[in-house]
Protein backbone atom coordinates (compact mmCIF):
# COMPACT_ATOMS: atom_id res chain seq x y z
CA UNK A 1 0.00 0.00 0.00
CA UNK A 2 1.35 3.92 -1.03
CA UNK A 3 1.78 6.51 1.44
CA UNK A 4 -1.66 7.71 0.15
CA UNK A 5 -3.38 4.72 1.51
CA UNK A 6 -2.01 5.61 4.97
CA UNK A 7 -3.30 8.66 4.98
CA UNK A 8 -6.75 7.56 4.00
CA UNK A 9 -7.18 5.49 6.62
CA UNK A 10 -5.98 7.40 9.12
CA UNK A 11 -8.36 10.55 7.95
CA UNK A 12 -10.69 7.64 8.26
CA UNK A 13 -10.41 6.88 11.71
CA UNK A 14 -10.48 10.32 12.72
CA UNK A 15 -13.83 11.37 10.96
CA UNK A 16 -15.08 8.43 12.58
CA UNK A 17 -13.77 9.63 16.03
CA UNK A 18 -14.91 13.36 15.24
CA UNK A 19 -18.39 11.91 13.87
CA UNK A 20 -19.26 9.53 16.97
CA UNK A 21 -17.98 12.79 19.57
CA UNK A 22 -20.24 15.08 17.71
CA UNK A 23 -23.14 12.61 17.64
CA UNK A 24 -22.60 12.03 21.85
CA UNK A 25 -23.13 16.04 22.75
CA UNK A 26 -23.50 14.82 25.67
CA UNK A 27 -19.63 13.67 26.40
CA UNK A 28 -18.45 17.30 25.23
CA UNK A 29 -20.88 18.65 27.43
CA UNK A 30 -19.62 16.31 30.62
CA UNK A 31 -16.04 17.31 29.70
CA UNK A 32 -16.63 20.90 30.10
CA UNK A 33 -19.05 20.66 33.42
CA UNK A 34 -16.72 18.40 35.04
CA UNK A 35 -13.36 20.29 35.33
CA UNK A 36 -15.66 23.63 35.31
CA UNK A 37 -17.17 22.19 38.70
CA UNK A 38 -13.66 21.52 40.10
CA UNK A 39 -12.44 24.92 39.21
CA UNK A 40 -15.72 27.16 39.96
CA UNK A 41 -16.46 25.08 43.16
CA UNK A 42 -13.61 23.07 44.32
CA UNK A 43 -10.99 25.40 44.06
CA UNK A 44 -13.07 28.42 45.41
CA UNK A 45 -13.65 26.68 48.30
CA UNK A 46 -10.28 25.56 49.10
CA UNK A 47 -8.43 28.65 47.68
CA UNK A 48 -8.00 30.19 51.65
CA UNK A 49 -6.86 26.75 52.70
CA UNK A 50 -4.61 25.47 50.32
CA UNK A 51 -2.09 28.52 49.82
CA UNK A 52 0.77 28.15 46.77
CA UNK A 53 4.14 29.11 47.30
CA UNK A 54 6.07 30.93 44.08
CA UNK A 55 6.64 27.79 42.79
CA UNK A 56 7.92 27.19 38.80
CA UNK A 57 6.59 27.88 36.47
CA UNK A 58 4.78 30.56 37.94
CA UNK A 59 6.65 34.25 38.63
CA UNK A 60 4.91 35.43 41.27
CA UNK A 61 1.77 34.09 43.78
CA UNK A 62 -1.21 32.59 42.31
CA UNK A 63 -4.42 31.52 43.15
CA UNK A 64 -5.60 28.21 43.61
CA UNK A 65 -7.63 28.47 40.60
CA UNK A 66 -5.14 29.17 38.87
CA UNK A 67 -2.80 26.21 40.00
CA UNK A 68 -4.93 23.85 39.33
CA UNK A 69 -6.36 24.83 35.84
CA UNK A 70 -3.39 22.77 34.01
CA UNK A 71 -4.38 19.24 36.15
CA UNK A 72 -8.07 19.89 35.24
CA UNK A 73 -7.03 20.35 31.87
CA UNK A 74 -5.10 16.74 31.83
CA UNK A 75 -8.42 15.78 33.67
CA UNK A 76 -9.89 16.42 30.32
CA UNK A 77 -7.63 14.43 28.39
CA UNK A 78 -7.67 11.25 30.92
CA UNK A 79 -11.35 11.16 30.97
CA UNK A 80 -11.46 11.62 27.20
CA UNK A 81 -8.91 8.70 26.77
CA UNK A 82 -10.39 6.30 29.21
CA UNK A 83 -13.81 7.26 27.12
CA UNK A 84 -12.08 6.53 23.96
CA UNK A 85 -10.99 3.06 25.46
CA UNK A 86 -14.33 2.70 26.74
CA UNK A 87 -15.22 2.95 23.05
CA UNK A 88 -12.84 0.53 22.32
CA UNK A 89 -14.83 -2.54 24.55
CA UNK A 90 -17.55 -1.42 23.26
CA UNK A 91 -16.30 -1.76 19.50
CA UNK A 92 -15.12 -5.40 20.73
CA UNK A 93 -18.23 -6.37 22.15
CA UNK A 94 -20.82 -5.16 18.93
CA UNK A 95 -17.57 -6.42 16.57
CA UNK A 96 -17.01 -3.45 14.91
CA UNK A 97 -13.63 -3.64 16.05
CA UNK A 98 -13.16 -6.61 13.35
CA UNK A 99 -13.71 -4.01 11.17
CA UNK A 100 -10.78 -2.23 12.13
CA UNK A 101 -8.60 -4.84 12.54
CA UNK A 102 -9.18 -6.43 9.25
CA UNK A 103 -7.88 -3.76 7.20
CA UNK A 104 -4.62 -4.59 5.43
CA UNK A 105 -2.56 -1.64 7.19
CA UNK A 106 -0.56 -3.34 9.75
CA UNK A 107 -1.87 -3.31 13.41
CA UNK A 108 0.12 -1.53 15.08
CA UNK A 109 -0.57 1.53 12.42
CA UNK A 110 -4.38 1.38 12.76
CA UNK A 111 -3.40 1.34 16.88
CA UNK A 112 -1.65 4.44 16.78
CA UNK A 113 -4.18 6.50 14.08
CA UNK A 114 -7.14 5.29 16.40
CA UNK A 115 -4.58 6.95 19.78
CA UNK A 116 -3.90 9.83 17.64
CA UNK A 117 -7.71 10.40 16.83
CA UNK A 118 -8.96 10.63 19.92
CA UNK A 119 -6.20 12.62 21.51
CA UNK A 120 -7.44 15.17 18.55
CA UNK A 121 -10.60 14.61 19.45
CA UNK A 122 -9.94 16.16 23.31
CA UNK A 123 -7.45 18.66 22.48
CA UNK A 124 -10.80 21.08 21.57
CA UNK A 125 -11.99 20.08 24.85
CA UNK A 126 -9.36 21.30 26.49
CA UNK A 127 -8.79 24.65 25.13
CA UNK A 128 -12.60 25.02 25.45
CA UNK A 129 -12.13 24.38 28.88
CA UNK A 130 -9.29 26.91 28.84
CA UNK A 131 -11.75 29.75 27.52
CA UNK A 132 -13.95 28.90 30.31
CA UNK A 133 -11.26 29.48 32.87
CA UNK A 134 -10.35 32.76 31.75
CA UNK A 135 -13.37 34.20 33.26
CA UNK A 136 -11.97 32.60 36.42
CA UNK A 137 -8.47 34.78 36.32
CA UNK A 138 -6.50 31.46 34.66
CA UNK A 139 -4.66 33.85 32.04
CA UNK A 140 -1.70 32.68 30.95
CA UNK A 141 0.38 34.28 27.67
CA UNK A 142 -0.49 33.77 24.55
CA UNK A 143 2.15 31.91 23.54
CA UNK A 144 1.14 28.97 25.89
CA UNK A 145 -1.37 28.49 24.29
CA UNK A 146 0.47 27.80 21.49
CA UNK A 147 2.89 25.52 22.70
CA UNK A 148 -0.01 23.84 24.87
CA UNK A 149 -1.19 22.27 21.52
CA UNK A 150 1.38 19.73 20.31
CA UNK A 151 1.85 18.74 24.68
CA UNK A 152 -1.97 18.26 24.63
CA UNK A 153 -1.37 15.72 21.74
CA UNK A 154 1.09 13.70 22.89
CA UNK A 155 -0.21 13.91 27.03
CA UNK A 156 -3.69 12.48 24.82
CA UNK A 157 -1.77 10.06 23.33
CA UNK A 158 -0.13 8.73 26.63
CA UNK A 159 -3.09 8.25 28.50
CA UNK A 160 -5.03 7.02 25.40
CA UNK A 161 -2.69 4.34 25.18
CA UNK A 162 -2.46 3.37 28.79
CA UNK A 163 -6.37 3.23 28.17
CA UNK A 164 -6.21 0.95 25.55
CA UNK A 165 -3.72 -1.56 27.14
CA UNK A 166 -6.30 -1.37 29.80
CA UNK A 167 -9.10 -2.09 27.76
CA UNK A 168 -7.88 -4.86 25.98
CA UNK A 169 -8.42 -7.19 29.33
CA UNK A 170 -11.85 -6.19 29.64
CA UNK A 171 -14.26 -8.36 28.85
CA UNK A 172 -17.19 -6.31 29.19
CA UNK A 173 -18.37 -2.92 29.57
CA UNK A 174 -20.07 -3.48 33.16
CA UNK A 175 -16.25 -4.25 34.01
CA UNK A 176 -15.06 -1.17 32.83
CA UNK A 177 -16.91 1.11 34.80
CA UNK A 178 -15.01 -0.42 37.65
CA UNK A 179 -11.43 -0.06 36.03
CA UNK A 180 -12.53 3.39 35.60
CA UNK A 181 -12.81 4.05 39.35
CA UNK A 182 -9.64 2.17 39.91
CA UNK A 183 -7.73 3.85 37.34
CA UNK A 184 -8.77 7.63 36.63
CA UNK A 185 -9.37 8.70 40.85
CA UNK A 186 -5.96 7.31 41.96
CA UNK A 187 -3.95 8.91 38.65
CA UNK A 188 -5.95 11.87 39.13
CA UNK A 189 -5.48 11.90 42.59
CA UNK A 190 -1.93 10.89 43.34
CA UNK A 191 -1.00 13.68 40.93
CA UNK A 192 0.37 17.24 40.84
CA UNK A 193 -2.93 18.15 39.83
CA UNK A 194 -4.69 19.46 43.00
CA UNK A 195 -1.67 19.93 45.00
CA UNK A 196 2.10 20.57 44.61
CA UNK A 197 4.17 17.35 45.35
CA UNK A 198 6.07 19.20 48.03
CA UNK A 199 2.83 19.57 49.95
CA UNK A 200 2.30 15.71 49.76
CA UNK A 201 5.60 15.29 50.98
CA UNK A 202 5.00 17.33 54.11
CA UNK A 203 2.16 14.91 54.97
CA UNK A 204 3.44 11.07 53.97
CA UNK A 205 6.71 10.02 52.35
CA UNK A 206 5.25 6.92 50.38
CA UNK A 207 2.24 9.01 49.30
CA UNK A 208 4.85 11.65 47.76
CA UNK A 209 6.55 8.86 46.16
CA UNK A 210 3.58 7.36 44.46
CA UNK A 211 2.62 10.82 43.08
CA UNK A 212 6.48 10.72 42.23
CA UNK A 213 6.18 7.78 39.58
CA UNK A 214 2.82 8.62 38.53
CA UNK A 215 2.44 9.49 34.58
CA UNK A 216 0.10 11.64 34.99
CA UNK A 217 1.96 13.85 37.15
CA UNK A 218 4.45 14.37 34.68
CA UNK A 219 1.67 14.85 31.83
CA UNK A 220 0.06 17.60 33.97
CA UNK A 221 3.77 19.56 34.78
CA UNK A 222 4.42 19.20 31.30
CA UNK A 223 1.21 20.75 30.31
CA UNK A 224 1.78 23.20 33.10
CA UNK A 225 5.06 24.34 31.91
CA UNK A 226 3.82 24.76 28.74
CA UNK A 227 1.07 26.69 29.40
CA UNK A 228 3.12 29.28 30.96
CA UNK A 229 5.56 28.99 28.19
CA UNK A 230 8.68 27.11 30.08
CA UNK A 231 10.27 23.64 29.57
CA UNK A 232 10.38 20.67 31.46
CA UNK A 233 12.94 18.47 30.43
CA UNK A 234 12.10 16.14 32.98
CA UNK A 235 8.17 15.57 32.33
CA UNK A 236 8.96 15.68 28.49
CA UNK A 237 10.96 12.98 28.69
CA UNK A 238 9.28 11.06 31.17
CA UNK A 239 5.90 11.57 28.67
CA UNK A 240 7.88 10.40 25.76
CA UNK A 241 9.11 7.01 27.43
CA UNK A 242 5.40 6.55 28.58
CA UNK A 243 4.46 6.96 25.36
CA UNK A 244 6.30 4.76 23.04
CA UNK A 245 5.81 1.97 26.58
CA UNK A 246 2.55 2.38 26.63
CA UNK A 247 2.01 2.07 22.74
CA UNK A 248 3.97 -0.96 22.72
CA UNK A 249 1.56 -2.27 25.65
CA UNK A 250 -1.41 -1.57 24.06
CA UNK A 251 0.03 -3.11 20.08
CA UNK A 252 0.97 -5.85 22.58
CA UNK A 253 -1.99 -6.09 24.01
CA UNK A 254 -4.11 -6.15 20.64
CA UNK A 255 -1.78 -9.38 19.27
CA UNK A 256 -4.18 -11.64 17.89
CA UNK A 257 -2.88 -14.52 19.33
CA UNK A 258 -3.65 -13.18 22.48
CA UNK A 259 -7.66 -13.46 21.32
CA UNK A 260 -8.06 -9.40 22.53
CA UNK A 261 -8.91 -8.92 19.51
CA UNK A 262 -12.18 -11.22 18.86
CA UNK B 1 -12.87 -35.93 0.68
CA UNK B 2 -13.17 -36.73 -3.07
CA UNK B 3 -12.23 -32.98 -4.51
CA UNK B 4 -8.73 -32.61 -4.94
CA UNK B 5 -6.68 -29.59 -4.71
CA UNK B 6 -6.68 -27.22 -7.72
CA UNK B 7 -3.57 -25.15 -9.65
CA UNK B 8 -6.73 -22.61 -9.58
CA UNK B 9 -8.06 -22.49 -6.92
CA UNK B 10 -8.01 -19.24 -5.44
CA UNK B 11 -7.83 -19.87 -1.75
CA UNK B 12 -5.99 -22.86 -0.60
CA UNK B 13 -6.69 -23.86 2.87
CA UNK B 14 -3.46 -25.81 3.84
CA UNK B 15 -3.66 -28.53 7.21
CA UNK B 16 -5.14 -25.91 9.52
CA UNK B 17 -5.33 -26.34 13.22
CA UNK B 18 -6.12 -24.40 15.89
CA UNK B 19 -6.46 -25.06 19.75
CA UNK B 20 -7.36 -22.05 22.36
CA UNK B 21 -5.88 -21.36 25.34
CA UNK B 22 -7.89 -22.85 27.14
CA UNK B 23 -7.05 -26.78 25.39
CA UNK B 24 -10.12 -26.61 23.30
CA UNK B 25 -9.38 -27.82 19.90
CA UNK B 26 -11.25 -26.33 17.45
CA UNK B 27 -9.91 -27.15 14.16
CA UNK B 28 -8.28 -30.35 13.12
CA UNK B 29 -6.24 -30.26 10.09
CA UNK B 30 -8.65 -28.78 7.45
CA UNK B 31 -7.73 -28.77 4.31
CA UNK B 32 -10.07 -27.17 1.06
CA UNK B 33 -9.74 -24.98 -1.82
CA UNK B 34 -11.97 -21.81 -2.89
CA UNK B 35 -12.85 -21.42 -6.30
CA UNK B 36 -13.33 -18.31 -8.41
CA UNK B 37 -17.05 -17.70 -9.15
CA UNK B 38 -17.80 -20.36 -6.81
CA UNK B 39 -20.73 -20.58 -4.31
CA UNK B 40 -19.35 -22.58 -1.12
CA UNK B 41 -20.96 -23.54 1.68
CA UNK B 42 -19.26 -24.31 4.93
CA UNK B 43 -22.06 -26.47 6.70
CA UNK B 44 -21.46 -27.26 10.62
CA UNK B 45 -23.05 -27.30 13.82
CA UNK B 46 -22.93 -23.89 16.08
CA UNK B 47 -19.07 -25.10 17.89
CA UNK B 48 -18.02 -27.12 15.09
CA UNK B 49 -15.64 -24.88 14.41
CA UNK B 50 -16.93 -22.23 11.49
CA UNK B 51 -16.24 -19.04 12.93
CA UNK B 52 -12.70 -20.06 13.97
CA UNK B 53 -12.08 -20.86 10.49
CA UNK B 54 -13.50 -17.28 9.42
CA UNK B 55 -11.01 -15.84 12.24
CA UNK B 56 -8.10 -17.51 10.83
CA UNK B 57 -8.56 -16.45 7.50
CA UNK B 58 -9.07 -12.98 8.61
CA UNK B 59 -6.17 -12.91 10.83
CA UNK B 60 -8.18 -12.06 13.89
CA UNK B 61 -6.67 -15.39 15.49
CA UNK B 62 -3.14 -16.16 14.07
CA UNK B 63 -2.62 -19.17 12.39
CA UNK B 64 -1.03 -22.04 14.33
CA UNK B 65 -0.54 -25.03 11.97
CA UNK B 66 -1.11 -24.99 8.31
CA UNK B 67 -1.29 -21.93 5.74
CA UNK B 68 -4.12 -20.08 3.85
CA UNK B 69 -3.26 -18.95 0.29
CA UNK B 70 -4.73 -16.37 -1.58
CA UNK B 71 -3.92 -16.24 -5.11
CA UNK B 72 -0.75 -17.79 -4.33
CA UNK B 73 -0.15 -15.60 -1.84
CA UNK B 74 0.31 -16.86 1.95
CA UNK B 75 -1.47 -15.26 4.75
CA UNK B 76 1.52 -15.72 7.22
CA UNK B 77 4.23 -13.78 4.47
CA UNK B 78 1.90 -11.31 3.06
CA UNK B 79 -1.07 -10.59 5.18
CA UNK B 80 -2.23 -7.20 3.86
CA UNK B 81 -2.12 -9.03 0.40
CA UNK B 82 -4.24 -10.83 1.35
CA UNK B 83 -6.62 -8.72 3.78
CA UNK B 84 -6.58 -6.47 0.88
CA UNK B 85 -8.08 -9.29 -1.25
CA UNK B 86 -10.94 -10.62 1.08
CA UNK B 87 -14.52 -8.67 2.15
CA UNK B 88 -16.28 -10.40 5.28
CA UNK B 89 -19.73 -10.32 7.15
CA UNK B 90 -19.99 -10.87 9.97
CA UNK B 91 -21.95 -13.30 12.25
CA UNK B 92 -22.44 -10.34 14.44
CA UNK B 93 -23.93 -7.53 13.05
CA UNK B 94 -20.53 -4.74 12.72
CA UNK B 95 -21.48 -1.65 11.62
CA UNK B 96 -21.76 1.44 13.52
CA UNK B 97 -25.50 2.48 14.52
CA UNK B 98 -24.93 6.04 15.25
CA UNK B 99 -23.63 6.69 11.57
CA UNK B 100 -24.99 6.66 8.45
CA UNK B 101 -24.77 3.99 6.03
CA UNK B 102 -22.80 6.21 3.79
CA UNK B 103 -20.61 6.59 6.25
CA UNK B 104 -20.31 3.15 7.77
CA UNK B 105 -19.21 2.50 4.20
CA UNK B 106 -16.69 5.32 4.13
CA UNK B 107 -15.34 4.43 6.99
CA UNK B 108 -14.52 0.87 5.76
CA UNK B 109 -12.89 2.08 2.25
CA UNK B 110 -10.91 4.50 3.84
CA UNK B 111 -9.49 1.61 5.83
CA UNK B 112 -8.34 -0.25 2.78
CA UNK B 113 -6.47 2.85 1.46
CA UNK B 114 -9.10 4.17 -0.78
CA UNK B 115 -9.27 7.82 -1.89
CA UNK B 116 -12.63 10.10 -1.52
CA UNK B 117 -13.03 9.82 -5.33
CA UNK B 118 -13.00 6.14 -5.53
CA UNK B 119 -14.71 5.47 -2.49
CA UNK B 120 -18.09 7.75 -3.75
CA UNK B 121 -17.70 6.05 -6.88
CA UNK B 122 -18.02 2.50 -5.21
CA UNK B 123 -20.54 3.80 -2.82
CA UNK B 124 -23.12 4.49 -5.49
CA UNK B 125 -22.47 1.39 -7.35
CA UNK B 126 -23.37 -0.58 -4.48
CA UNK B 127 -26.32 1.49 -2.97
CA UNK B 128 -27.92 0.89 -6.60
CA UNK B 129 -26.82 -2.33 -6.86
CA UNK B 130 -28.86 -2.96 -3.62
CA UNK B 131 -31.80 -0.30 -4.77
CA UNK B 132 -30.87 1.93 -1.49
CA UNK B 133 -29.51 5.38 -2.74
CA UNK B 134 -32.52 6.72 -0.57
CA UNK B 135 -30.87 5.26 2.27
CA UNK B 136 -27.64 6.38 2.45
CA UNK B 137 -27.98 9.35 4.79
CA UNK B 138 -30.29 7.30 7.35
CA UNK B 139 -28.33 6.30 10.59
CA UNK B 140 -27.71 2.04 10.35
CA UNK B 141 -30.13 2.28 13.66
CA UNK B 142 -33.19 3.32 11.36
CA UNK B 143 -32.59 0.23 9.26
CA UNK B 144 -34.20 -3.13 9.70
CA UNK B 145 -32.07 -6.40 9.96
CA UNK B 146 -32.07 -7.40 6.35
CA UNK B 147 -31.09 -3.79 5.09
CA UNK B 148 -28.35 -3.88 7.76
CA UNK B 149 -27.09 -7.25 6.23
CA UNK B 150 -27.46 -5.67 2.81
CA UNK B 151 -24.98 -2.66 3.95
CA UNK B 152 -22.68 -5.44 5.53
CA UNK B 153 -22.49 -7.20 2.14
CA UNK B 154 -21.56 -3.75 0.54
CA UNK B 155 -19.28 -3.08 2.73
CA UNK B 156 -17.32 -6.51 1.89
CA UNK B 157 -17.47 -5.68 -1.35
CA UNK B 158 -16.30 -1.79 -1.13
CA UNK B 159 -12.68 -2.48 -1.83
CA UNK B 160 -13.96 -5.29 -4.66
CA UNK B 161 -12.59 -8.61 -2.74
CA UNK B 162 -12.04 -11.64 -5.17
CA UNK B 163 -12.84 -13.50 -1.80
CA UNK B 164 -16.47 -13.32 0.43
CA UNK B 165 -16.54 -14.44 3.63
CA UNK B 166 -20.02 -14.62 5.16
CA UNK B 167 -20.30 -16.18 8.85
CA UNK B 168 -23.66 -17.01 9.23
CA UNK B 169 -24.47 -13.64 7.74
CA UNK B 170 -28.44 -14.94 8.29
CA UNK B 171 -28.60 -15.80 10.87
CA UNK B 172 -32.11 -13.89 13.37
CA UNK B 173 -33.20 -13.09 10.10
CA UNK B 174 -37.36 -14.14 8.75
CA UNK B 175 -36.95 -16.89 5.80
CA UNK B 176 -37.94 -14.30 3.52
CA UNK B 177 -35.47 -11.88 3.80
CA UNK B 178 -32.73 -15.20 4.52
CA UNK B 179 -33.55 -16.46 0.79
CA UNK B 180 -33.28 -13.03 -0.68
CA UNK B 181 -29.75 -12.24 1.17
CA UNK B 182 -28.40 -16.09 0.13
CA UNK B 183 -29.86 -15.14 -3.68
CA UNK B 184 -28.24 -11.39 -3.63
CA UNK B 185 -24.93 -13.17 -2.91
CA UNK B 186 -24.86 -16.05 -5.51
CA UNK B 187 -25.90 -13.29 -8.35
CA UNK B 188 -22.87 -11.36 -6.80
CA UNK B 189 -20.61 -14.44 -7.43
CA UNK B 190 -21.86 -15.14 -10.91
CA UNK B 191 -21.42 -11.09 -12.11
CA UNK B 192 -18.33 -10.68 -10.44
CA UNK B 193 -16.38 -14.21 -10.43
CA UNK B 194 -16.27 -13.53 -6.43
CA UNK B 195 -15.42 -16.58 -4.65
CA UNK B 196 -17.95 -16.67 -1.74
CA UNK B 197 -17.56 -19.20 1.40
CA UNK B 198 -20.49 -18.90 3.42
CA UNK B 199 -20.77 -20.37 6.68
CA UNK B 200 -24.08 -21.59 8.17
CA UNK B 201 -25.84 -24.56 9.90
CA UNK B 202 -29.01 -24.35 7.76
CA UNK B 203 -29.05 -26.54 4.81
CA UNK B 204 -31.88 -25.25 3.05
CA UNK B 205 -29.49 -22.45 2.22
CA UNK B 206 -27.33 -24.44 0.38
CA UNK B 207 -28.18 -26.06 -3.32
CA UNK B 208 -26.98 -29.31 -4.93
CA UNK B 209 -24.62 -27.79 -7.33
CA UNK B 210 -22.83 -26.04 -4.24
CA UNK B 211 -19.33 -27.11 -3.20
CA UNK B 212 -20.11 -28.04 0.48
CA UNK B 213 -17.05 -28.33 3.50
CA UNK B 214 -18.48 -29.95 6.25
CA UNK B 215 -17.28 -29.48 9.54
CA UNK B 216 -17.81 -30.95 12.32
CA UNK B 217 -16.00 -31.50 16.26
CA UNK B 218 -13.06 -29.60 14.28
CA UNK B 219 -12.58 -31.99 11.67
CA UNK B 220 -13.32 -31.68 7.97
CA UNK B 221 -15.58 -34.55 7.23
CA UNK B 222 -16.08 -33.79 3.39
CA UNK B 223 -15.42 -31.66 0.86
CA UNK B 224 -17.27 -31.74 -2.17
CA UNK B 225 -20.74 -30.82 -4.21
CA UNK B 226 -23.67 -31.15 -2.29
CA UNK B 227 -25.31 -34.14 -4.63
CA UNK B 228 -21.92 -36.05 -4.67
CA UNK B 229 -22.13 -36.03 -0.76
CA UNK B 230 -25.38 -37.23 -0.37
CA UNK B 231 -24.24 -39.83 -3.04
CA UNK B 232 -21.52 -40.54 -1.06
CA UNK B 233 -23.70 -40.97 2.26
CA UNK B 234 -25.96 -43.04 0.64
CA UNK B 235 -28.87 -40.31 1.25
CA UNK B 236 -31.56 -38.81 -0.99
CA UNK B 237 -31.10 -35.10 0.80
CA UNK B 238 -28.11 -33.32 2.51
CA UNK B 239 -30.45 -33.04 5.90
CA UNK B 240 -30.00 -37.10 5.73
CA UNK B 241 -26.23 -36.88 4.62
CA UNK B 242 -25.54 -34.52 7.40
CA UNK B 243 -26.92 -36.80 9.97
CA UNK B 244 -25.86 -39.70 8.78
CA UNK B 245 -21.99 -38.20 8.18
CA UNK B 246 -21.66 -36.56 11.52
CA UNK B 247 -24.56 -38.69 13.60
CA UNK B 248 -26.13 -35.74 14.30
CA UNK B 249 -29.45 -33.91 13.33
CA UNK B 250 -29.03 -30.52 11.24
CA UNK B 251 -31.63 -27.83 10.63
CA UNK B 252 -32.87 -26.99 7.84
Amino acid sequence: MNISAWWQAFFGILKRELLRFVHQRTRFISSLVRPFIWLAVFAAGFRAALGISIIEPYDTYITYQVYIAPGLVAMVLLFNAMQSSLSMVYDREMGSMRVLLMSPLPRWYLLLCKLTASALVSIPQAYAFLAIAWWFDVQPPAIGYLWLAPVLLVCGMVLGALGLFISSFIKQLENFAGVMNFVIFPMFFLSSALYPLWRMLESSDWLYWLCSVNPFTFCVELIRFSLYNQWNGEAATVVTGCLIGFIALAVWAFDPQRGASR
Amino acid sequence: MTDTASNTALVDIQSISFQYPSGKQALDDVSFQLQSGQFHALLGLNGAGKSTLFALISRLFRLQQGDILLNGQSLKVAPSKVLGSMGMVFQQSTLDLDLSVSENLHYHASLHGMSRSRRQERIDVELTRLDMNDARHKKVRALNGGHRRRVEIARALMHQPSLLLLDEATVGLDPATRQSINTHVRELCEERNVAVLWATHLIEEIHPRDKVALLHKSKLLAFDHAEAICQTAGQQSLVNAFSTLTGTEARS
